[in-house]
């Protein structure tokens, strides 16, 4: 099996069968990270270059680890500016990284859309780390990985993401991936953070937050950017704190066996306090685990799985 | 002195409410008569260049009301040479140059730059001046001697004008030079980083929105200050259906208003954006089904006055970068009347409404000479085969720059001929 796609750029796009097909075979990766040596032949020979245009630690180190526990070699490159800063194109960068003949490029970006463009210039297979605000695959298929792994299935749960809706690439590709896998998503955020027609993305849309997590199977807390103040989004941060972050009392609504994820890195006392975060329903460290193994599934499905096929 | 005559074509020409056969007969530059084709039994005499328009649209020349030379100072997007021979081959006899160039035209001196270079094109330009000094929305600009110069208008377009003081100042003075001041309606607060259409389309793309009432409140503000001055206002480039409202309600009240509305908004919505194509990022930006149904509507009931391309050409450096990032705009000289002639084909407007919104509404907004086929007008003429279909190759384009939505796309109505005072400037097989 593999993907029948040069890219992977979001999960708009994805099937349902598609989805189960990465998250399955993550799932057959875990095993890996847990041998003495984490180590797979698999991709031995790609390239991959992570080019972050956007400064991520976690998730920039999560791709290269999964990239070399599949033997691929991987080039880290680090922009701190925009293509027009630069005073360069972006087909132009596309193109001279194209020129060293790497098998994939994983793009991280703070504009929009910008992994799309690269996709289209490039022969080679694009991944999106993360575009602005909109998508972030990866992260959504190590979300629906943990869910999966605590619930057993993603039918039926009921799933509250809680946060800055408008920027967030996190919530947009979750929202995606668990409806389609038969979840039902329903967003709260102040009402300054919810975008226009959101609920045409398939969730339901609520400014209460204690509305969303009533009776909710999963929470998932989005990071507040502090600099949103600023830009009056939200008075002050002691303010979203209070109505909108996530402490013990409003968990009580949600079910029993609640379990609280969160893309991190987390403000801990801000949209999240830490007895939370650091509680009983806290996956938030098996969701780093998970990545590693997402990113796996996504190389192998991309470069690896064809190559096998042909032989 | 040049003798012509356009024998056997359809001429549409709404100034008169021409819509028939006839036979165009130019002398000295200027229609000496019109005559019906089927009764013209005149001899064609010795040494009178016969232009054979049977099967072929013959229109007065466009007159485009909003566009970007980019001379002097962005000469790598385009220049007046290149943009004037872009116009002569989309049907255009006239365009009207805005006054964001580098050094901007806010001074005499610019504006007979301008006309210098402009010598010996295939088409008119008019400049339009800038209303305050560098656009920078603090001093007015020496309007008398713009107007002494030849701008026919005064426009910081691409920047609003904040100062609602400043602004009734501008249409006040402005007014006793007969120039009408053009309102680039946008409230910079309201659109902040927004880079595309407020709405759905925004949302799932995870691109910041322009509400619109980022234009509508600006139009509401120039309206009431064009009412307290009675003095005229013209609406650049309108992209909400409230605005339109607003431009209807105000001409019913009998305020000295005009306006104009694109080729692309009234042909594309914000739809244009998915596939974060930075050939459909413009400023206004592509709206949502209503408005573009709002600007035809008022296309029809003459709310809108004039369609203008707002021909802004940029450079590869600025378009093919991120969405977010990308400069603002498209070329729409050579492309405007082949969509727009796909909107009368597909039923959503008249020839007669393109035809005169393209000639006669900006030479009556403007007041300029033009934009009728009536004997003793200057010989401006456009003729059109609508049966040929072409698609729009960056290779084909006259204009310096290729950003325009529709490359790659065929598109039907080609500009065989353009014919600026009795001369031919243009021809294409």
């Amino acid at each position: 099996m593999r993907l029948k796609r040069k890219d992977l750029l979001g999960i708009e796009e994805l099937s349902r069968e598609e989805l189960e097909l990465i998250l399955s075979t993550a799932a057959s990766f875990k095993e890996v990270s847990e041998r003495e040596i984490k180590k797979v032949p698999t991709l031995r020979g790609k390239t991959v270059i992570n080019l972050f245009y956007e400064p991520s630690t976690r998730t920039r180190t999560s791709f290269e680890i999964a990239a070399k526990r599949m033997s691929a070699d991987a080039v880290n490159i680090s922009v701190s500016t925009s293509s027009v800063v630069k005073g360069e194109t972006l087909r132009d960068t596309a193109r001279n990284l194209e020129a060293m003949r790497p098998d994939c490029i994983v793009v991280r970006h703070a504009s929009s859309g910008t992994p799309h463009m690269l996709a289209g210039y490039v022969g080679c297979s694009v991944v999106n780390a993360g575009d602005g605000s909109h998508e972030h695959p990866s992260q959504a298929l190590l979300d629906m990985l943990t869910v999966k792994e605590r619930k057993g299935t993603l039918e039926g749960l009921k799933i509250a993401i809680i946060g800055d809706i408008a920027h967030s690439r996190v919530a947009r590709s979750n929202i995606y991936g668990f409806t389609k896998m038969g979840s039902s998503v329903t967003v709260a955020g102040p009402p300054t953070m919810l975008p226009i027609g959101m609920e045409k993305l398939g969730c339901k849309v609520t400014s209460n937050v204690e509305e969303a997590i009533s009776g909710a199977d999963v929470v998932m807390m989005l990071r507040i950017q502090m600099e949103r103040q600023s830009e009056s989004f939200f008075p002050t941060v002691r303010e979203y704190s209070r109505f909108y972050g996530l402490d013990e009392r409003k968990l009580r609504k949600a079910k029993e066996d609640v379990i609280i994820l969160h893309p991190g890195p987390i403000n801990r006392g801000v949209e999240i306090s830490s007895e939370v975060a650091d509680g009983r329903y806290s996956l938030i460290l098996d969701q780093v685990t998970n990545g590693v193994a997402v990113r796996m599934a996504i190389f192998y499905l991309l470069l690896g799985a064809a190559k096998e096929e042909q032989a | 002195m040049n003798r012509l005559v356009i024998k056997g074509g359809r001429v549409v020409d709404p100034a008169q409410n021409l819509d028939g056969f006839y036979n165009i007969y130019v002398m000295g530059g200027r229609v000496a008569s019109i005559k019906k084709a089927e009764a013209d039994t005149s001899e064609v005499g010795e040494g009178v260049d016969v232009v054979d328009a049977s099967g072929l649209l013959v229109v007065p020349g466009f007159i485009d009301a909003h566009v970007h030379l980019r001379e002097p100072g962005y000469e790598y997007k385009e220049d007046i040479e290149t943009g004037s021979k872009a116009a002569a081959a989309g049907g255009f006899t006239g365009v009207m140059c805005m006054a964001n160039t580098r050094p901007v035209n806010d001074n005499e001196s610019v504006t007979k730059f301008i006309l210098k270079r402009a010598e010996g094109q295939p088409v008119k330009v008019y400049p339009v001046g800038a209303v305050t000094q560098g656009q920078k929305g603090e001093k007015l600009t020496e309007m008398g001697e713009l107007r002494a110069a030849g701008c026919v208008a005064v426009s910081d377009d691409g920047v609003p004008v904040v100062d609602p003081g400043l602004m009734r100042r501008a249409l006040e003075y402005s007014n006793s030079f007969n120039m009408p001041v053009i309102t680039h309606a946008e409230d910079k607060c309201l659109v902040g980083q927004g880079s595309m259409n407020e709405g759905f389309v925004a949302t799932r793309l995870g691109l910041k929105g322009i509400p619109n009432a980022a234009e509508d409140t600006m139009v509401a503000r120039d309206i009431s200050l064009a009412e307290l001055t009675g003095c005229r206002l013209h609406v650049a480039h309108v992209s909400t259906r409230g605005a339109v409202e607003l431009i209807r309600a105000a001409k019913a009240r009998g305020v000295k208003v005009t306006a104009e509305a694109t080729p692309h908004h009234l042909a594309l919505t914000d739809e244009a954006v998915a596939g974060y194509s930075t050939n459909a990022k413009m400023n206004p930006p592509l709206r949502a089904r209503e408005d573009v149904e709002a600007l035809r509507a008022g296309l029809k009931d003459g709310t809108i006055d004039c369609i203008a391309t707002d021909h802004a050409p940029h450079a590869s450096i600025e378009k093919d970068v991120e969405f977010d990032k990308a400069a603002n705009g498209i070329i729409g000289l050579e492309t405007a009347f082949s969509v727009l002639y796909g909107l009368v084909e597909e039923g959503a407007l008249t020839l007669t409404e393109v035809v005169r919104a393209m000639s006669n509404g900006p030479a009556r907004a403007f007041k300029l000479e033009g934009g009728r086929l009536s004997v003793g007008t200057p010989a401006d003429i456009a003729i059109f085969d609508l049966e040929k279909k072409w698609i729009v190759e960056p290779g084909k384009l006259k204009s310096k720059s290729k950003n325009s939505p529709w490359l790659g796309k065929e598109l039907k109505g080609v500009c065989v001929k353009t014919i600026k005072g009795g001369a031919i400037v243009h021809s294409r097989g």
